[in-house]
């Protein structure tokens, strides 16, 4: 049945369209200023005035070096350090937890969630947590100081719990009759089973450490083991282009900042947003399965 | 199963527990609990020895820093160690409280967490709705692609980016000037913090915040708004009695969490973004933890007090807002 759609709502639809093509331009624009930005001369940089359509004369000046900048190689290396190693940890941890936790015969198992959920709204502080990550175990200045105090998730432990949960009873005990232990059920049947949501886990957890920077302003004093984004956030935000020495005149100096400072996001940047497309779907699979599960 | 209830037998024999069909003392009953756990273990011994470490995990990292937070009722040195510290009890809340600065943060991070509840609550609810009604399938794939972007940046970047815009000549003072403005630092000035703090959030977090609000849409059951159509009902009304209702539970939940939040201000993008000059309106509790415990001084016992005093208070208001909930709505989070 064709209903024939009123004034008022073709108004509206009309006006919606134009709301969502606002949104696309103002949540696109300013990543668009950067990279135009970021390809530009410097000097002209400067000297423009509103807003910044496209390159002001083209070149890849501030690309040349920022790449050559030691600091952000080393940042760049220590971040995919993290990401891989503490990705893998992540995993492991979690899905050990998620299964143990997701098995009915295991008596403990509410009493230790319940433990496992307080801990989602009441902490410590930072305070009690950078003395016993310091002082207490020793582990300041080293890379696992930005790993091992988020090894689990409590969020992702619910999500991957939840879907562990859902994992046919009759499968799991027809194996464990033909003597399977639990370690073999977990590998040979969960994880293949569960490869979705593991998916999903591996970009939560990969996408966090990536992004992640506060951590390491706490724990980390060697600069040469800083991670990528502390080492952008004195480029960017301290304005401290100690790192790059040019060569370059006094009143150049100024200049060299600007365009650079962009192509540092870009540098930055650009791997999240090349991998975005492909796994976006999976993010948003992955907030579905945690919201409707709820 | 003749098997196992012989098991069972033999096991209160070797406690030494009288055989009753019915009723125990305290005494027997945990002795039980205690004796199902041997045999529940005894069964599953792989998933106990599997989920040791994960345990071991939350006790370490989770709870031993809670119990560290004693030493805010301590006047706690790095020589002394936990134990060795005197006790002074709420001493460093009365600090807290009759210090020059407690007005001024209380105030911000109440400021900032209402102005982000405000605007930046409603925003992904809106903008799910308004996706809802899109009738172009493409057109919406596309809005909702791009608007997750800004989510997968680091705060880092996004923190730069603002700072950028925000300075002389920059990208917000090039539009001020168009619109007859005058140029100034845009993040030394107090009175702009606010602002730029919510804006920003909301640049980052409207699109990928509106996904959990599109799943609880998806879960309406798309009968009800057939039938409202036949009773004549207009989109307006459909949206009115159909789908708010829909998502309300959602809505009520991630309310009281945000709510349970109000006090822990995200401070992370606060110390980017901050410096001493805007202090005024943009210095909160977490901040003012973080500098005078870590990056400027070592008062750990303190700024614990100060850390553990947030906590409660989010405690508190999640509870108060579970309650207001369970009682309005009929929707809770426990």
């Amino acid at each position: 049945m064709q209903i024939k759609r009123t004034f008022g709502e073709r108004l509206f639809d009309s006006f919606n369209a134009l709301v969502m093509a606002l949104l696309i331009i103002v949540t696109l624009y300013p990543l668009w200023h950067v990279l135009s930005a970021s390809l530009s001369d410097s000097g002209k940089l400067m000297a423009h005035s509103g807003l910044l359509l496209w390159p002001d004369g083209f070149n890849l000046e501030s690309y040349k070096l920022v790449l050559s900048n030691p600091s952000i190689l080393s940042g760049y290396r220590n971040t995919i350090i993290i990401v891989v190693l503490g990705t893998a940890m992540n995993l492991i941890f979690t899905i050990v937890g998620a299964y143990t936790l997701s098995r009915k015969n295991f008596m403990l198992r509410n009493p230790i969630m319940l433990a496992i959920v307080f801990t989602m709204f009441f902490n410590g502080g930072i305070i009690p947590a950078y003395l016993l990550i310091n002082n207490t175990l020793h582990m300041g200045n080293n890379l696992m100081a930005l790993i091992v105090p988020g090894l689990i998730s409590s969020y992702n432990l619910i999500i991957m719990r939840t879907a562990f949960q859902e994992i046919s009873e009759s499968l799991l005990e027809s194996a464990r009759i033909d003597g399977a232990g639990e370690i073999r059920i977990l590998c040979r049947i969960v994880v293949p089973l569960s490869m979705p949501v593991i998916a999903v886990m591996i970009l939560f957890y990969g996408v966090a450490h990536w992004n992640s920077w506060f951590n390491a302003i706490l724990y980390i004093r060697d600069r040469n083991l800083y991670p990528l984004q502390l080492v952008l956030r004195e480029i960017l935000i301290q304005n401290s282009t100690d790192s790059m020495t040019t060569g370059a005149a006094m009143g150049d100096r100024e200049a060299i900042g600007e365009s650079v400072k962009y192509a540092t996001v870009m540098v930055a940047t650009l791997p999240i947003l090349f991998i975005y497309p492909f796994l976006q779907k999976y993010f948003v699979k992955g907030v579905m399965i945690g919201a409707i599960k709820e | 199963m003749s098997g196992d209830s012989r098991k069972f037998r033999g096991t209160q024999q070797a406690l030494g527990a009288p055989r009753r069909l019915s009723g125990s003392s305290t005494g027997t009953e945990s002795a039980n609990w205690f004796a199902r756990l041997w045999l529940n273990y005894k069964k599953n011994k792989a998933i106990y020895w599997m989920v040791l470490p994960v345990v071991l995990y939350f006790l370490v990292f989770k709870y031993l820093p809670m119990y560290g937070a004693i030493i805010a009722f301590k006047d706690y040195t790095v020589g002394k160690g936990i134990w060795g510290s005197e006790w002074v009890g709420f001493q460093h809340f009365r600090d807290f409280f009759e210090s020059y600065y407690f007005w001024r943060i209380l105030k911000n991070t109440l400021v900032l967490s209402f102005y982000q509840l405000l605007f930046g609550f409603p925003a992904p609810i809106l903008l799910a709705l308004l996706l809802n009604e899109l009738r172009h399938e493409m057109f919406k794939r596309t809005v909702q692609t791009v608007s997750y972007i800004p989510h997968f940046i680091s705060i880092v970047v996004i923190c730069g980016m603002v700072v950028d815009f925000s300075a002389r000549g920059g990208l917000f003072n090039s539009i001020i000037t168009f619109f007859g403005g005058t140029d100034s630092s845009l993040l030394s000035d107090p009175s702009n913090f606010r602002t730029l703090y919510t804006a920003s959030s909301i640049w980052q977090e409207l699109g990928f915040s509106t996904i959990i609000y599109l799943a609880a849409l998806s879960g309406i059951n798309p009968e009800l708004y057939d039938a409202s159509r036949v009773d004549g009902a207009s989109r307006l009304r459909q949206v009115w009695h159909i789908t708010l209702p829909g998502i309300l539970p959602m809505i009520m939940i991630l309310l009281i969490l945000r709510i349970g939040g109000l006090m822990e201000i995200g401070f992370e993008k606060i110390i980017l973004l901050y410096n001493p000059n805007v202090y005024d309106t943009a210095d909160v509790i977490s901040t003012f933890v973080y500098r005078k415990g870590i990056s400027e001084g070592a008062e750990f016992s303190y700024t614990t007090a100060v850390g553990l005093f947030q906590s409660v208070v989010n405690f508190i208001l999640l509870l108060g807002a579970n309650r207001l909930s369970k009682v309005l709505s009929d929707n809770k989070l426990f």
